[in-house]
């Protein structure tokens, strides 16, 4: 509880407009005592005084009634309506959502039926009819207000009480025996209420709102009781020669209402756990970039397509930093593919997308590295220029197909989109290639195809055409993150075969990222295996699968399994990955390696060349003859 | 499209249906006789009984719905006793008013709430957004009808730019000029709460929206950011955003009641509002069914819009 109360305090706005509201409550609540005129008592020779006048401190009204005293007495009445209105539609309106909710079926069926007739209605149209019927007052505007307003309580609270009334505890409450009103009363009640408090919450300032309006229609108080809203609709009547009669009532219920309604948010936004997280913030179209030093230019890899080094990503959430990326270098030459390895959380695709500043900025940040393609350093070029090389040198594959098309676009849209963004052809021709590009991954159909929504679609065709996408534009780069992950087996082959094929016909080089090793012996001419943000050994596919040097790849490569060899059992590897917000010293992999020393725990693992074109960062690497002698 | 269409189409009868039975037991509830009611304390009982029978009062009440059915479905909403015209016609005639105001002032909140949604969703934590966050607060928080009364002393008797009242001016009035040099304060008074809701739902639907996967996707094809949030996000965020503004364009509808009495504007709202007085309920009924009838069609051009943006939703 002083929890919210400090989360409630910390958004400003909210406190403020809880202090406004505790304020203008106190304000109703002592009024009686306070030493000011009866709102009632009317003199003529004092009418119409303007505010500030000897005696009436905001004036009086028509009928030379002091307007402070009015206002105040009026905000009682306003707010006591408002509330009560708010009270007893939320009463009915949670009792109709948990009894529809907890029974379900036919209960449900009617009763939502009915709810949804109200809704039909055009809201304050209904309460005007409800008025109608009971006659203009007070008591009967609160009434039609209320009663508009139970089939907004009833559908939130059945969405809620439907979520509930399946788990276990209620089936275990009505297993021992409990009848249908003690469970309701006893499990669902206690766990919808907050949801009841928070839905009145952001309806009773709109209540008050509402209940004045009908008054200042002069279908809700009659004379002589008074809210905010007669009081605003007598006021109308004399807006030219006596404005501040009309404008103060309806600055109070101006003032009211806000103050409400920022408290409302606050206490929402506070129970939202999304909102704590970050989890709403929008990401930036390019990954923010904040590099003290750029390292320099890699002599050795200038004849590579792609040359990353030393780069960190990290993602700034709260006051913790998650080092996602912590320091990875690796080159791509060109038709070479190389394939990026390890368990999920270990860097990979975050290192992907670091490419072209994909990474959701915030909360990532790129702080230290450079990336060059052909020599160029993508880290330090203008926005525009990674646009024109994101989809046309650089193309993306991604995981999950269903989620990274979109889903209300046809695919061919999507594909001739992609393509007119780089190319400039007319519609018909960009037609007539996303149709070959569709029939290139081998999509039967493709003329048709086209025209469809990927829902239509079955997975491994998404994926085919996600990267029929990718190959629109000719890229030098592939980087496709897990693209088989989400099919199933025999698809999976299929695509791997694709990808494998477009590399030899068109000389595509890319960057594959997998978490299955048996993936990467069939595709990757070399490899690179990733652990807690670094890279941890690179080197030849064949080699390291033959002949792993660091004893995390020995355990991944260990994780799967052979056809054929039914004793070598898959070994998981115990523990978990330390946390990116708090990376241990040395080696990130010691805890958890059956080989660990003390040495391992301190100062920073070099990644070193054991061959000629091998690295690892192990300082007793596996499969050398002596520990420390063969590195230079 | 044409499946969604005709089921579409189907399911509005059965609510059509409800919304006059419901309308229909709100009147029924009436304490007291309508006979009564309408002839006056002085009637003699041989009067009231015959009128009785004239309005099948006598016959059992699903019998009488049938009977108010029919007539209604052929036109006869009944007489106004209060204007004596046929309440069709009055209706008819105020409803147009109204969605001369409503339907400018829905266009004006949906075009001013999704474009400010949009900035403040592109700009989160900006200073464009704050802005934007505040006034929506105040938008959301300001009695209509008071905005209303201050609008008129500030622009129509301080500047004397627009007309305080009416929808046409009293002498050498009409024409579409004159109607619309009337319409703008009340349009923009029965906007501000709307734009409110809208523009804060447009901001946390884009927010959602971009966010997701195909977002990304779009970016790394190397499409342009105009591109990127006005299509590919607002696309999806518009999908989510029509029932909020079928939702807004009742409230509209409801507004209007208030602002047409500010600006006295000829509407269905100031008719509702003076039958109510007046105890004309028939006129109150009518109007309230005609009204909410063209609600119910409203949101089923709505859905059917929805469904053409978004072929995955289902009736």
């Amino acid at each position: 509880m002083t929890n919210f109360i400090r989360l409630i305090a910390r958004n400003r706005l909210a406190a403020f407009g809880g202090i406004m509201l505790v304020l203008l409550v106190l304000l109703c609540l002592i009024t009686p005592w306070l030493p000011l005129d009866d709102p009632n008592i009317t003199s003529p020779e004092n009418r119409l005084k303007p505010p500030l006048s000897a005696g009436h401190l905001l004036g009086t009204d028509a009928l030379g009634r002091d307007i402070l005293s009015r206002l105040l007495w009026g905000t009682r009445v306003s707010l006591a309506v408002g509330i009560a209105a708010s009270l007893v539609a939320a009463f009915f309106g949670s009792l109709i959502g948990i009894v529809a909710g907890y029974f379900g079926g036919r209960t449900d069926n009617t009763m939502m039926r009915g709810i949804d007739m109200l809704m039909a209605f055009p809201y304050i149209l209904l309460a005007l009819a409800i008025v109608a019927v009971l006659g203009p007052g007070l008591m009967n505007a609160l009434y039609a207000i209320a009663i508009v307003n139970i089939p907004f309580f009833a559908r939130n609270i059945r969405g809620v009480t439907v979520g509930i009334a399946h788990r276990e505890f209620i089936d275990a409450a009505r297993l021992s025996g409990k009848g249908h009103i003690r469970i309701l009363a006893s499990e669902i009640l206690p766990n919808v209420l907050p949801v009841i408090v928070i839905t009145m919450s952001t309806t009773v300032g709109w209540m008050i709102l509402e209940t004045a309006g009908l008054s200042f229609l002069g279908l809700g108080a009659q004379p002589p009781q008074a809210d905010l809203g007669s009081m605003l609709g007598e006021g109308r009547r004399m807006m030219l020669n006596a404005p501040h009669v009309a404008v103060l009532p309806g600055l109070v219920i101006f003032l009211l209402v806000m103050s409400i309604n920022l408290l409302g948010d606050g206490i929402r936004d506070a129970l939202d756990p999304r909102l704590k997280s970050g989890a709403l913030s929008r990401p930036a179209p390019f990954t923010h970039i904040r590099r003290r030093q750029v390292p320099p230019e890699n002599g050795s890899a200038a004849n590579a397509l792609l040359d990353v080094q030393d780069l960190h990503t990290h993602f700034e959430v709260g006051r913790r930093t998650h080092r996602a990326v912590n320091g990875v270098s690796f080159t791509i030459r060109h038709n070479e593919c190389l394939g990026l390895v390890g368990e999920s959380g270990s860097g990979k695709s975050v290192t992907a997308l670091s490419l072209l500043g994909l990474v959701a900025s915030p909360p990532g940040v790129i702080t230290e590295g450079r990336i060059a393609l052909e020599g160029r350093d993508l880290l330090d070029l203008p926005h525009r220029s990674i646009r024109r090389i994101r989809g046309r040198n650089v193309a993306y594959v991604f995981q999950d197909p269903l989620s990274t098309l979109h889903p209300l676009f046809r695919v061919g849209h999507q594909l001739i989109e992609a393509i007119q963004q780089h190319q400039a052809i007319p519609r018909q021709e960009a037609r007539e290639l996303a149709v070959s590009l569709l029939d290139q991954v081998r999509i039967p159909n493709a003329e048709r195809r086209a025209d469809q929504y990927p829902h239509e679609l079955s997975g491994g065709m998404r994926q085919r055409v996600g990267i029929a996408m990718a190959l629109a534009n000719n890229p030098q780069l592939i980087v496709a993150d897990e693209p088989t992950t989400a099919l199933d087996v025999t698809v999976q082959a299929q695509i791997l075969a694709l990808i494998q094929n477009l590399r030899e016909t068109k000389g595509t080089s890319v960057l594959f990222i997998t978490h299955d090793f048996g993936v990467v012996s069939q595709v990757c001419d070399r490899v690179a295996v990733m652990y807690a943000g670094r890279i941890v050994e690179i080197g030849p596919t064949a080699d390291i699968l033959d002949d792993p040097r660091h004893p995390y790849t020995q355990r991944l490569i260990d994780c799967v399994p052979r056809l054929g060899e039914p004793n070598n059992e898959p070994a998981a590897i115990p523990g978990l990955p330390p946390a990116a917000d708090a990376l241990p010293e040395g080696c990130a992999f010691a805890d958890r390696c059956d080989l660990a020393e003390d040495a391992c725990l301190r100062g920073d693992i070099a990644l070193r060349a054991t061959d000629s074109d091998r690295q690892v960062r192990c300082i007793k690497p596996l499969g050398l003859p002596t520990r420390q002698g063969v590195m230079q | 499209m044409i499946r969604y269409t005709l089921r579409r189409l189907l399911m509005t009868f059965p609510v059509l249906l409800g919304l006059s039975v419901i309308v229909f037991l709100i009147m029924s509830l009436i304490p007291g006789d309508p006979a009564q009611a309408i002839l006056g304390s002085y009637a003699t009982p041989e009067n009231l009984e015959q009128l009785r029978a004239d309005l099948g009062l006598n016959l059992p009440l699903p019998q009488q719905y049938l009977v108010w059915l029919g007539n209604i479905l052929q036109g006869d909403l009944g007489r106004s006793y209060t204007l004596n015209r046929p309440v069709l016609d009055e209706v008819l005639e105020r409803f147009s008013a109204t969605l001369i105001l409503a339907g400018t002032s829905l266009v004006l909140c949906t075009i001013v709430g999704v474009t400010a949604g949009i900035v403040s969703a592109i700009r989160q934590y900006g200073w464009g957004d704050r802005i934007i966050t505040l006034l929506v607060l105040v938008g959301i928080s300001v009695p209509a009808f008071w905005l209303g009364m201050l609008m008129i002393m500030y622009f129509s008797v301080g500047l004397r730019w627009f007309p305080a009242s009416g929808m046409t001016a009293a002498y050498g009035g009409g024409g579409i000029l004159d109607v619309l040099h009337h319409l703008v304060l009340p349009a923009i008074a029965l906007a501000v709460v709307a734009a409110g809701v809208i523009a804060r739902l447009t901001r946390s639907n884009m927010l959602e929206v971009l966010r997701q996967d195909y977002i990304r996707t779009a970016r790394a094809k190397g499409l342009g950011e105009h591109r990127v949030v006005l299509r590919h996000a607002f696309k999806v965020a518009l999908v989510n955003l029509i029932p909020v503004i079928g939702v807004q364009a009742g409230f509209v509808i409801g507004g209007a009641v208030y602002i047409e009495t500010v600006f006295q504007w000829p509407g269905i709202g100031r008719m509702l509002v003076n039958a109510i007085s007046t105890r004309d309920l028939l006129l109150v009924q009518g109007g309230v069914l005609v009204v909410a009838a063209a609600y119910v069609l409203f949101n089923l051009m709505a859905d059917l819009f929805q469904h053409w943006l978004d072929p995955r939703i289902q009736a």
